[in-house]
Formats: C-alpha cells, structure tokens, sequence
C-alpha cells in the first residue's frame, strides 16, 4: 500500500517513527480503511478526541498500518457518528465501544454498541473526554446492566467468574459457557480498572505526563515511557543523544527478558510444574536485583524521560551485565532442555489454546501472541529505530499458535534480547544521555510507537499552549489480544483456561485506563 | 528427570531472612487481641485484591513467592476467596468500577479480619488521585490497619507490612 493511493493530503508527523497523518471526510475515512485491509493491513487504534473548544468538532482518530509505516486518518464529525470500522477489523468493536462511552461519538449501523469501558460509576449521555467534563466530578453509583450473549441447549450452563480472581492477577469478568468441562463460549467483560487515565493526563504538563505513562500498564512502563517521550519528543521537535536511545534499547530489553521469564516460569507452575517457576523465577528475582542496583528501581520505572534518559552506567555496571547475560543465557537454555524433555509438561502445552495463523490475521493478533500465530510483526524489524536499525534484530515466528507456540517464542525471544544486550553493551557510544526539550507548539499531534514484550504500545499526543497536554490516547496491544483468548479457549476445558490465559498474559490496566 | 533433580540440588536453598516489623506502617491500632494473634503462631490466609492499580504491585506480591522471598516458608499463603481469608491484601487507588466488588470481598472475609493497603496508590491514590472514576485511597472504602507506601513497594517492604499486621506489640 503506497501513501500515493489513498487519494489523501498527508502530512509526516515529526518524530522517529514513520507517520503520516491526514484530515479525511466520512467517505475517505471507510475507503482508507478498507484499502488498508484490502492489502493485509492492520488496525492499531482507534479513538477519539473533543475540539469544539477551538471552534472545531469532534474528531476520530485511526491508526493503520502501511507498507512505509503508520497512517493515522483523523475525520472532523458533522454530527456525532462515523462510519463503522468493525466489520473490516474485528478488533476495532471494542475501541469504537469504548470512544462512545467516553467521548460520545457513535459509530454508525455498528453491530454491537453495548458499552465498554462505562460499568456504574457515570450514566449514559455523560462524556469523560468531553472538554466540558470536569474530571473530578463525582455521580453516584448507577445501573450496571450488561447483556452478555446467552448460549442455550441442554446440559449448558455459565460459570461467572471475577472480577475478583482466585490468583494474584488483575480483575476482570469472564462469563463461561460450558457442557461438562468443555468451553462452548467464553466472553469477557472488562472495564473494572479504568480510573480516568486519559482525563488525568489532560491536567498535565509534558514533563509531568512521563510518570503517568511508566503507569499506564507497569508490567510495560519502559514501553510506555519510551512511546510517551518519543511523542514528547517528536512534537518539541528534539531528537537524543545516541546514547540515550542506546540505553533506551538496553532499557526495553531487560524489560522484554524480566518479564519472558516470569511467563516462562508459570507457564510451567500452570501446568503443574512448580520446579518451573522457582527456577524461573529465581532467575527473574536475580534480573530485577541487577536492575535495582544499576538504575535504582526493578522494573526500570521513570528510566526513561522526554529528551533522553535519567540515568547512566559505568564500565563496572557494564561488566556486570556482560556477566549476568552468560548466566541467564545458560540457566534459561538448561531449563529449556527440561521444558522441552518434560512429556507431562509437553503434553498440556502442545495444542492448547490454538490460534490459527488465519483466524489470527483475520481477528488482528498483535504482538508475542500474534507472532506465535505466523503474525510476522516486530516493529524492532519493520521500523527499527536506532540503535535496533544496526542490530537486525531477529524475529520468532511460530505457526501453530498453540501454548507451546507462545512459550517457544519467548524462549527465541529471552536468547535474541540477551543477544541485543551484549552488542549494545560492547557498543555502546560516548556522550550525553539527555538533551533539554524544546517548548512544544500549540496544537502539536505527534505519535510514540514501541514495541514492548507484549506487543506495539502507541501514544497519540496532542499538545495545548504552555507545553500541557491537550489530549493523550494510550493504546496497549492488549485491545487487539483479549478478544482472540475468546476464540483461543473454545473446544479447550475450562482447567485449561489459567494456562491459555497465562500464554497471553494481557494486560487489564493498560486496556482499561 | 536426571537434570531436574540436578538443579534443584545445585541451586539449593536461596531462601533469605524475614524482615522485622516495623510499627510506623500502622495507620490503626492493633484491633486482634494478644491471645487470637498468638495462637496464629505467625501463619496467616491472605486474599489478594487488585482493586485498580497499575500492576506493579502485582509484580512484587508475585515475587514474595519466589525462593528469596519464599513467603510459604513463613506459614502465609495466599487463598483463592475472602471466605478463607485472614488478611486482604488490596493494590490501587480503588477504580469506581471495582468499589463495590472491593466491599463485597470485604464483607465476605470472616471476622477477625485486617487490611493492608499497597503502594502509593493504596496509601494515598498516588498519581491517580481521586476522580470521576477513582475513589482514590483503599481506606476511603474499607478500613486499613496497616499501609506499605511504594512505587511498587518491594517484596521486602511488602512482607513487612504483612508481619506488622500480625504482630503483637
């Protein structure tokens, strides 16, 4: 897909990623994405935001995917709806569910307009994302009728399940319906995390917002602050010192490795294989120690900041990571070796949970999930910013989809991060790891795009005047996941839901902001 | 199975110290009798609950199971329902959305029961404060014995609000 036959004024949006941005009407915004799709393109995200305080309107937003990098189609409302996406990208159902309950702008003739991220906490017809909308403004609990899909026939009953879980993970609601153990339908419901994220950023300035995007989803802080400060950056007209962007990648990495681990480890334990996760995550408490005593925090939160990043290294701490590097590489290949011998292991894994490479294009898989289903998409590979442009990064792709396709892409993907750690600590160049950011222009849209250990994290930022937050959308690939653990389950016995919902392991924070 | 067994045996015993209790984490008083707290003899049921945080804090109670941490070791589990429950663990600044469930789980744990409030969001709704969707501090909801402040409080931190908790002074 050439930017030339969309038939569309396009803008290049500065910063590091390739975007292209156009205004569109109606008739241009369904026809961009129906030729998007009509190439194999995908979805990235869709949301909204409210102009009418500068006189304009209300406006959607898509991000698509192309062969030369993002297009972002913004289309200026007449009225309050748009032409409805859903029916060419599946994943899109959802995100135009979710730009209704906050924002108030409908897509037109959709199939499902329930809502989405609206449970009880503000009636219908209120709009968080309004400009008009005070952010502290508090209504009393409402209505919280949901209508899930009803599966009938003998023998089928639901199970409901959370949005408390049994386990130490975020909550959500999953509504199963079963015949005996076998999953005829699962269909999920979340929501329950939001807490005004976006609307929250909207009383920032751009140097405050960074600590707010390290937790949008903290499993995946140096993804979002890299995708934040990449926008920040692109929208202040500021580039970084190259070795800031080199730390950022060592940053990424032991993100990428930290958290592979961790799924690695109850991978096993959710397979009854608890020597797994103390092995992991033996591993993984050594990762997060090395972290804590090199950048001064375990998960690496705040490391990365607009203009570059808050901290550097030494030779010491350098030769310290060499070595750990050896180390896991060996601990992580022995255990593999055990994984891979184990048959009662093998035998919950292989075929468990399938996504196949069909349904998983169709439905727009994303990230390490979609990789294991022959989604051949790293934004390390296709736009590799630097220093990832040196390194031909190497992409795991599985076919089968299964558990053991998800857990064999990180096993490749544990072996490639360490590879990318060692080239760039031997490489890594001299100077500044930090430049100041200019003042950003008024009315400045610019676009982070990162690919975190989940997947493409995305932040489409607006500026207002005085360097403030006009408007952010935070997007987690988890939006594009969640929907295909509905189909991975089906035919699957509900025993095995921990362990498929584990080979995904979503994010509910990210999604629900 | 060779191999197995093999690491298990060279890796060994990992397991570190219990941290000691620290009283400056109580927000409220000791409410458990001495004689309930020490027939507990130290071993305590915890429901965790995610009542809207980022998932940090989740990363860290993860870890408390990990073998430096080995919170099993100490007799503390973590339990699938609140009915079993002695503690509730609660992360987040609470979401408007899962007040309700955070009260239900609440008043689904049996009496003797404490709270232990995580992280700076927990403790004082952190960056997220309180808005038309958060309800900002768990003990705007439930009432806290004991708050651990953190962005994400360590596994350490974490544990030593728990033995605080149950801890006779």
């Amino acid at each position: 897909m050439r930017l030339e036959d969309f038939n569309i004024e396009l803008t290049r949006l500065p910063g590091a990623m390739p975007v292209w941005q156009g205004c569109v009407d109606a008739q241009q915004w369904r026809r961009a994405a129906e030729q998007v799709n009509e190439k194999g393109g995908r979805l990235v995200a869709l949301w909204g935001s409210d102009n009418t305080d500068l006189g304009e309107r209300l406006t959607v937003h898509a991000a698509l995917t192309v062969h030369s990098g993002l297009l972002v189609v913004s289309l200026p409302l007449s009225a309050d709806s748009y032409p409805d996406v859903s029916d060419l990208f599946p994943s899109a159902n959802r995100m135009q569910r979710a730009a209704y309950d906050l924002l108030g702008v409908r897509a037109e003739n959709a199939e499902d307009t329930r809502k989405w991220l609206r449970h009880a906490a503000w009636p219908d017809g209120v709009f968080p994302l309004r400009k008009s909308f005070e952010g502290k403004r508090v209504f009393p609990n409402g209505e919280d009728a949901y209508g899930f899909v009803q599966v009938g026939g003998e023998g089928v009953h639901e199970i409901p399940v959370g949005p408390v879980h049994a386990g130490t993970i975020e909550p959500g609601h999953f509504r199963f319906s079963v015949v005996g153990e076998g999953i005829l339908r699962l269909e999920e419901r979340l929501g329950y995390k939001h807490k005004g994220i976006e609307k929250r950023f909207e009383e920032m300035t751009l140097a405050q917002g960074a600590r707010l995007a390290g937790r949008i989803s903290g499993d995946s802080t140096v993804a979002y602050a890299w995708a934040y400060a990449m926008a920040v950056e692109g929208a202040a007209g500021v580039s970084v010192p190259q070795r800031a962007a080199w730390l950022r990648a060592l940053l990424l990495e032991r993100e990428r490795v930290g958290q592979h681990l961790w799924d690695l480890g109850f991978l096993g334990n959710d397979a009854g294989l608890a020597f797994g996760l103390a092995q992991f995550s033996r591993l993984r408490e050594d990762w997060l120690r090395t972290s804590h005593a090199l950048f001064g925090h375990r998960y690496l939160m705040d490391m990365i900041v607009p203009g570059g990043v808050a901290r550097d290294i030494d030779g010491k701490a350098i030769a310290a990571m060499q070595a750990e590097t050896r180390v896991v590489r060996e601990g992580v290949q022995l255990l593999r070796g055990i994984y891979d011998e184990h048959a009662g292991l093998q035998d919950r894994f292989i075929g468990c949970g399938r996504v196949k490479p069909d349904l998983a294009h169709r439905l727009g898989l994303t990230g390490l999930a979609g990789r294991a289903s022959a989604v051949a998409w790293d934004l390390r590979v296709q736009f590799p910013v630097p220093p990832y442009d040196g390194f031909d990064v190497r992409m795991s792709t599985h076919g089968n989809g299964d558990v053991a396709a998800r857990a064999t892409v990180r096993f490749d993907e544990v072996f490639e991060s360490l590879r990318l750690i060692d080239l760039i600590l031997a490489g890594l160049p001299a100077g500044d790891i930090a430049t100041p950011v200019a003042d950003a222009p008024d009315n400045a849209f610019a676009v982070g795009w990162v690919e975190g250990w989940r997947g493409e994290v995305l932040i489409a930022l607006e500026t207002g005047p005085g360097n403030r937050i006009r408007r952010l959308h935070a997007h987690d690939p988890s939006w594009q996941n969640w929907p295909l653990l509905e189909r991975g389950v089906l035919g699957n016995i509900v025993p095995d839901f921990p362990l498929i919902n584990k080979s995904f392991n979503l994010s509910y924070s990210g999604h629900d902001l | 199975m060779f191999q197995l067994l093999k690491q298990i045996a060279k890796v060994g015993i990992k397991t570190e110290k219990p941290p000691e209790p620290d009283e400056n984490l109580r927000v409220a008083a000791q409410r458990l009798q001495r004689e309930i707290l020490e027939r507990f003899q130290g071993s305590l049921t915890i429901r965790h609950v995610d009542a809207g945080s980022c998932n940090g804090c989740e990363l860290e109670i993860n870890a408390l199971s990990n073998p430096y941490y080995n919170l099993e070791g100490l007799g503390i589990r973590f339990v699938a329902s609140p009915r079993h429950a002695d503690m509730l663990l609660v992360t987040g600044p609470v979401s408007r959305h899962m007040e309700v469930a955070l009260k239900r789980t609440y008043d689904a744990t049996p009496h003797p029961k404490m709270v232990v409030a995580l992280g700076d969001c927990g403790c004082t709704g952190g960056i997220f404060g309180e808005n038309y969707a958060s309800c900002g501090r768990v003990s705007n909801v439930i009432p806290v014995d004991v708050a651990v402040p953190g962005c994400p409080p360590t596994p350490l931190a974490i544990m030593q609000g728990i033995l605080t908790a149950i801890s006779v002074k």
